[in-house]
């Protein structure tokens, strides 16, 4: 290090004492099945979230076949479409998605980055990993039942979620309910130490502020997430007891295939609201730490400080607050009180304000930066783009009057799939390659991530952007087949096909992702401890990859905040969170 | 320094490290507990008060028939009392160093969070037996649920109430001990708070009815 570390000891005092002793594990199965090292429980929750994700991704090719293909496949039939679409929503949104992000980097990420050694609770963190294993083998469990896994669609709407008729209405419901309980229980215990290790855990010098956007992102989206889930454990555990027990929480008077259930008064829009109090925070439990992790890769790769870090700090912390008190956009054709949709589109349409400042500020980050084109950059310019224009579709749907005709239709699917699915996971591959050098200690192939990047992008706008004009078509979402129907043209049937077959070569690209993620394993080029020249403390550890306990004997002391990056008169383009300022 | 305070903070001018997280390990891991039960309690009350807002917006329909009324509420609700009292008790004792009444409060406290539950049971299996129990009627439904979560929860604390008592035998870490002691007593004023809450709102007449309309939202 070329900065000379003058008398620190006027800046920071010594530590009064030694730290507590963490938990050291002997044998091979103490150290990686049964680990309370939060980097080890971050590997086991990425490793099954994303196998349990690529589960999801061979759905999502079962459905576009059935429709770019209708009557092609005959083990396709229409209870099977729509078991398809309602595990492949569910897996993606909750089991992958939330899972990686707050599981998966969230575990990594949060102890090393604030300095701390662990997580606070580590055996309480290693329990929160078991029980989602758990909730995911229920889930998988559930396609091996009678009658298959819940065909009721990823938002499980009463009535007919539980009637019979739908697919998997009743053991595949059960289990996807079942499942969700256990899900949110061990997000819960994990939730707890992610919250309690921030604030609590820092290391010296580390104030709130000088956290890097990943920590604020994940930190911000866990609370989101414990506040959010509560009201979908209430909503299954409703619903587990008008399945089985006869309740009528959500079940009215219905005459359901010529029978009368013997249910009676329950409401079906009480869930509604339960589900989407739960389901629009969800969005940010996804969104916020991708806006994080993308502040990050943009400020390194361009080798500039974020550009209005406190308005990014704020904007995360708004956004969040503001996400409670938009659900009913989800809702507005279940009939509701003018004034209460009028409400709720405000609420929605405000929300505009602080993510488009997030966005300027990652594109004035990049203005007049020295851009490195390398891959995490390249899917994280990928997000903006695509997360601009999932936005934009959003503030459509926030007006009830366009929402209500666009209902159910192929332009919803196409909006969220941008906003949550596409951007978020662009984020993903691209943290993976940014990070794995830390956790692997060698480096990504290159070519290999670029052909990646460039196939999954275009291919995601080649399936996705047709898909609105689909929708402006008036083409329903969840229809097995649309069949001949007035108003859907025959290209609408050529578009179909185009998209399938994108979404055919897309799925199959991420096969060079994982190929490189083993490969790289053991051939890539060593990365040596900061490849990318960060200032974050990740990057400081003595041992790349990160030993038990993070930070060698001591722990790191912070100076300065995360992004002194081409700092006038520095040496260097960078300057580590843990340099001590030079003496004037 | 105010959480605004720190927001406010331009970590791009300051170089140097501010004084803070100077704390003994020990008293920062006592911290993290309390702070971890604290955000617990948030997620709980969550819990709760969706079921209470499902209640009140299930109450507005025009078919809602109340749930009987079961005095032996009053009784339970009494000994839960107790039992935070005694919790209480023990929170002060050992405060002061004494061991013997610390044991006696947290012994007094368990055995009557236990009538409690055994209470909640047997107001289970009197409303299952009179004749306005009706599964499809939503008031019953309700009232099942909620105390089961509520009992759940109770269940869950004797769990950690357990692992206290199991060490305030012998040699013990007083300092531990104490911090157990002052969590168990949180978590059960806690719930006590709860408990009044939904008793007094949902299952002693109207009373959430009559909250609605004083509000003006209904």
């Amino acid at each position: 290090m070329s900065y000379v570390a003058h008398d620190a000891s006027t800046l920071v005092p010594p530590a009064e004492v030694g730290e507590v002793e963490l938990y050291h594990p002997k044998t091979f199965v103490g150290k990686y099945i049964w680990s309370q090292d939060a980097k080890i429980i971050a590997i086991q929750y990425a490793v099954t979230a994303i196998g349990i994700g690529l589960v999801a991704l061979v759905l999502s090719w079962l459905m576009r076949l059935q429709l770019g293909y209708p009557d092609t496949f005959s083990f396709i039939d229409p209870s099977n479409y729509l078991q398809f679409v309602s595990m492949h929503g569910m897996i993606m949104v909750i089991y992958l998605l939330t899972a990686l992000f707050l599981g998966g980097f969230g575990n990594y990420l949060i102890p090393l980055m604030v300095g701390a050694r662990d997580m606070v609770f580590p055996y309480v963190n290693m329990v929160s990993y078991w029980v989602y294993l758990f909730a995911v083998v229920l889930l998988v469990a559930s396609f091996f039942v009678p009658g298959g896994p819940t065909g009721a669609g990823w938002t499980l709407y009463p009535p007919q979620a539980i009637l019979a008729g739908t697919p998997g209405a009743t053991w595949g419901i059960i289990l996807m309910l079942v499942s969700l309980a256990f899900f949110i229980i061990g997000f819960t215990m994990g939730g707890l130490n992610y919250v309690v290790t921030v604030l609590q855990a820092r290391t010296r010098g580390m104030t709130l502020m000088r956290m890097p956007l990943t920590v604020w992102g994940i930190f911000t989206a866990t609370i989101l997430a414990l506040l959010a889930f509560p009201a979908l454990f209430v909503s299954a555990i409703m619903m587990l007891f008008d399945l089985l027990l006869g309740t009528s929480f959500f079940m009215p008077a219905i005459v359901s295939m010529g029978q009368q259930v013997e249910h009676a008064g329950g409401s079906p829009v009480l869930f509604q609201h339960l589900f989407w109090f739960f389901g629009h925070p969800e969005v940010y439990i996804v969104a916020l730490p991708a806006f994080g992790i993308v502040s990050d890769l943009i400020s390194v790769h361009a080798r500039k400080n974020i550009f209005g870090y406190r308005m990014m700090v704020w904007a995360i912390v708004i956004i969040g607050a503001l996400s409670f008190i938009v659900w009913a956009h989800h809702m507005y054709v279940s009939g509701m009180n003018p004034y209460f949709g009028f409400f709720f589109a405000t609420t929605t349409l405000i929300i505009a304000i602080p993510t488009a400042l997030k966005v300027y500020n990652w594109v004035l980050t990049l203005w007049r930066g020295n851009i490195q084109f390398t891959v995490p950059m390249l899917f994280a310019i990928g997000f903006v783009f695509t997360f601009i224009n999932g936005g934009l579709t959003g503030l459509f749907l926030g007006n009830p009057t366009v929402s209500v005709p666009l209902s159910d239709t192929m332009f919803v699917v196409a909006h969220f799939h941008m906003v949550m699915a596409i951007a978020p996971i662009l984020v993903v591959f691209g943290a993976i390659y940014h990070w794995y050098p830390k956790i692997t200690g060698r480096m990504l192939d290159d070519t290999m991530g670029k052909f990646h990047f460039w196939i999954t992008f275009v291919g995601s706008y080649a399936i996705y952007y047709p898909m609105h004009y689909l929708g402006m078509m008036g083409v329903p979402r969840r229809y097995y087949a649309i069949g001949g129907t007035d108003f859907i043209t025959e290209s609408a049937h050529s578009v179909n096909v185009a998209i399938t077959i994108a979404s055919l070569i897309v799925g199959a690209v991420q096969v060079v992702f994982l190929y490189n993620l083993v490969w790289s394993y053991f051939r890539g080029k060593p990365s040596g401890g900061n490849p990318w020249n960060a200032t974050t403390l990740e990057w400081q550890t003595p041992d790349t990859p990160p030993t038990h306990g993070n930070f060698g004997p001591t722990l790191p002391l912070v100076y300065r905040w995360a992004y002194d990056y081409s700092v006038p008169g520095a040496k260097q383009d960078f300057i580590p969170q843990n340099v001590p300022p030079e003496k004037p | 320094m105010s959480i605004f305070q720190q927001l406010m903070a331009r970590p791009w001018e300051a170089t140097g490290a501010a004084l803070e997280n100077l704390r003994h390990p020990d008293v920062a891991h006592r911290a993290a507990k309390q702070l971890a039960l604290r955000v617990f309690l948030a997620v709980v009350a969550v819990l709760f008060f969706l079921l209470l807002t499902a209640y009140g917006t299930r109450m507005a329909y025009e078919d809602w028939r109340p749930a009987p009324q079961l005095g032996l509420l009053w009784a339970n609700t009494f000994v839960l009392m107790l039992s935070s009292v005694a919790l209480q008790w023990a929170r002060h004792s050992v405060r002061r160093g004494q061991m013997d009444a610390m044991r006696v409060g947290l012994l007094a406290a368990g055995a009557f969070t236990a009538v409690f539950l055994f209470g909640q049971l047997l107001a289970w299996r009197q409303l299952g037996t009179m004749v306005y129990f009706d599964v499809a009627n939503p008031a019953v439904a309700f009232f099942y649920l909620i105390t089961g979560l509520h009992g759940l929860h109770l269940l869950g604390g004797l769990v950690a109430w357990g692992r206290t008592v199991a060490r305030v035998w012998g040699n013990f870490d007083a300092t531990r001990v104490r911090q157990s002691v002052e969590l168990c007593t949180l978590y059960w004023h806690f719930l006590l708070v709860v408990w009044l809450v939904l008793f007094g709102l949902l299952f002693t007449g109207n009373n959430l009815d009559l909250l609605l309309k004083l509000c003006g939202i209904r």
